[in-house]
């Protein structure tokens, strides 16, 4: 019992610095930003941090530059990372495009507040889920992960990382104010006990090397800048060479190889958890801090005989549609509560097929809710 | 016959897109001479560009080559640089991608001093779009956004860049090439930001929409407009109007975006703890 104790590494943290200390034990070498709350704090944790472990941070001069940034070292060989909030998250939008047609791994935290505009800079919100799947313009894929607690701020964004790696392609992270400034118990896992993915490299001569021809899982091989390998990057669609191709049938592989490679991991990447789902006749559907609430809700609902059960989402893109579709079979009643007037429950209406209810619950007055509200909502709809 | 050009280019990518007498070509020929004669081995070369004609530069040579978002190479490249500080990179950008949409990022990337070696092409106009005046054309010329002439005061790059902490700025000319030549090849052997102006020709919008329809009434106008710098200190302020000064404006030393931060890896690892 003693030496298990030992092994462990308890910490009282910040949500914004588990985030911090996940990207570090990820492999994060590279940090560009710019200040704005709710997120700054992993900014200076980084600041402090990076350049202990040989890495680098820049502050830059705008949120814009932040991203460019963070996908030019990323290129160059360099884990990356940027974290903002909703008005710096519109204007990474356009480079956060070029990561997407380029498949440049890097992670994007948005710490989300009250919009729109300068909205509520410190209070929660979940406004922002739409966008992180639709925000840059064309149509592509995104993969989005939404912790609710410290602790997995900090396993989730290893896990951004690793797919970030794994897939090549940029990964955004969802944290609300409430659990970025929330501090709470998280164990800090040893490195060996972590699973880190680095991006797989071409096993091919320079000569020979396409760098955007897929191996079998979709995903090319990626050489960093400066190790020998001479090629193009360029944000207009291009061929496996990296050289802008106008060729129509070039042009569909392209966009569907984009989509696909996301589309057939996505067993591995949708990651959720039920709770007390199994004989469940109401379901609730949250993420975020919101499931923090709904898992309470659970409990007082079931302590007055209600089978309710909760569905949380930690991967929120792409959205979990066949669990919700089985549920929806299952439940007569979903109720989705979220601190946005209806994003995700137009994902679980979709999802579910006409085969039960499903009802919003959105709260925007940048106060967070509470389960004592969700349970109202279920009494009222029963 | 085999030249100094073709060891540097992606033949797949020819013929370029540019139009017949446009004075892009003229610049990657210049750039290129600049890199042979400092002899850099390719594989250490990075070249970033923006949105716009000059910035297909990076698509016709033969390093790592990186064609961004409008405006925003220099941060792109920053990014490089800082990730990999042996790499040698190199900004290609227009005058509209460098001095509107990317002005931000210009005189940063100069208040930091980071060791990139920026080239403007400076055609006075957006051409890709098909002739739209640009943060650098001339106050009174023609544009398609200007059609009863240009109200706008144009900026004066070498002062911005020399103002904002760059420490090499220079002009020249596609008309005076070697001169050009041999600016780009002190600015990209110069450590910290430097900045070359290329003053070049459009021939299909700025010319036509300016009287000067052919490229070489053009390049006869660029030569026109031009003076050494001896000649211009000796100009009263009236004769330097509508004038611009090429050459060497600046080259100073100054540490580096890179060195300074070596110096902040250092500092932090000897403190120690995990503060």
């Amino acid at each position: 019992m003693n030496n298990l104790k030992k092994k462990k590494n308890i910490k009282l943290l910040q949500g914004n610095e588990a985030c911090a200390e996940g990207a570090l034990l990820a492999g994060v070498r590279f940090f560009a930003g710019y200040p704005i709350t709710p997120s700054s704090e992993i900014a200076e944790n980084m600041a402090r941090k990076l350049p202990k472990i040989g890495g680098k941070f820049m502050q830059m001069e705008d949120e814009i530059a932040s991203m460019a940034a963070v996908i030019g070292a990323s290129i160059a060989g360099l884990k990356s990372l940027t974290a903002t909030s909703g008005p710096g998250m519109c204007l990474k939008q356009e480079n956060l495009g070029f990561a997407i047609i380029n498949e440049i791994p890097c992670v994007v935290v948005n710490a989300q507040r009250g919009g729109p505009s300068t909205g509520l800079p410190t209070k929660p919100s979940q406004g922002d889920m739409m966008q992180a799947r639709w925000g840059t313009h064309g149509d592509h894929p995104i993969i989005a992960l939404a912790p609710s607690t410290v602790n997995e701020i900090l396993t989730l964004t290893i896990k951004a990382f690793n797919f970030s790696e794994k897939y090549r392609t940029p990964v955004i992270l969802l944290l609300d104010e409430v659990i970025a400034h929330m501090r709470e118990k998280v164990e800090i896992p040893a490195p060996e006990d972590i699973e880190v993915i680095n991006r797989k490299k071409p096993t091919v001569p320079p000569e020979e090397y396409l760098p955007f021809k897929p191996d079998e899982d979709g995903v090319p091989p990626m050489a960093n800048f400066g190790e020998g390998y001479r090629y193009h990057i360029t944000g207009l669609v291009h061929d496996y060479k990296g050289l802008p191709t106008s060729n129509s049938q070039e042009i569909d592989a392209f966009i569907r190889r984009l989509h696909n490679k996301i589309e057939k991991s996505i067993k591995d990447i949708i990651i959720i958890e039920r709770y007390l789902l199994d004989d469940a006749k109401i379901a609730l559907i949250a993420y975020g801090s919101v499931a923090r609430a709904a898992e309470r809700t659970v409990k007082l609902a079931r302590e007055e005989g209600l089978k309710v059960g909760l569905l949380k989402l930690l991967t929120i893109w792409p959205f979990c549609s066949e669990e919700v579709n089985k549920l929806a079979q299952q439940v007569d009643l979903i109720i989705v509560p979220e601190m946005n007037l209806g994003q995700m429950v137009l994902e679980v209406e979709r999802a579910s097929r006409g085969k039960c209810r499903v009802v919003p619950y959105g709260r925007v007055d940048g106060e967070l809710i509470n389960p004592i509200e969700i349970l109202g909502k279920i009494q009222e709809e029963i | 016959m085999k030249t100094i050009i073709d060891n540097y280019i992606r033949k797949e990518m020819f013929p370029n897109i540019w139009c017949p007498g446009c004075g892009n070509g003229i610049v990657l020929g210049a750039i290129i001479r600049a890199i042979d004669e400092l002899k850099w081995d390719k594989n250490e070369i990075v070249a970033v560009s923006g949105i716009g004609c000059s910035s297909r530069i990076t698509g016709y040579v033969d390093f790592c080559t990186m064609n961004t978002t409008h405006g925003r190479a220099l941060p792109f490249a920053t990014g490089i640089k800082m990730a990999n500080p042996d790499l040698k990179v190199i900004v290609v950008m227009g005058d509209g991608d460098c001095s509107a949409i990317g002005g931000n990022h210009f005189i940063h990337a100069a208040r930091r001093n980071i060791d990139l070696t920026a080239i403007i092409i400076n055609n006075m106009i957006y051409g890709m779009t098909g002739g739209q005046y640009s943060p650098l054309t001339p106050t009174g010329k023609f544009g398609s956004t200007a059609p009863y002439g240009n109200i706008d005061q144009s900026f004066d790059l070498a002062k911005l860049a020399t103002a904002a902490g760059a420490s090499y700025v220079a002009r020249g000319t596609v008309y005076n090439v070697r001169q050009s030549t041999s600016l780009i090849k002190k600015a990209l052997d110069k450590k910290g930001f430097s900045v070359v102006e290329i003053i070049s020709d459009c021939p299909v919008s700025y010319g036509k929409m300016n009287k000067m329809k052919s490229p070489v009434d053009m390049l006869k106008w660029i030569k026109d407009i031009t003076v050494s710098k001896k000649i211009w200190e000796g100009l009263s302020s009236d004769e330097k109007k509508g004038k611009y000064m090429v050459g060497e404006f600046l080259s100073k030393d100054r540490p580096d975006y890179t060195e300074l931060y070596e110096e902040i890896i250092k500092k932090a690892q000897a403190t120690g703890g995990n503060k």
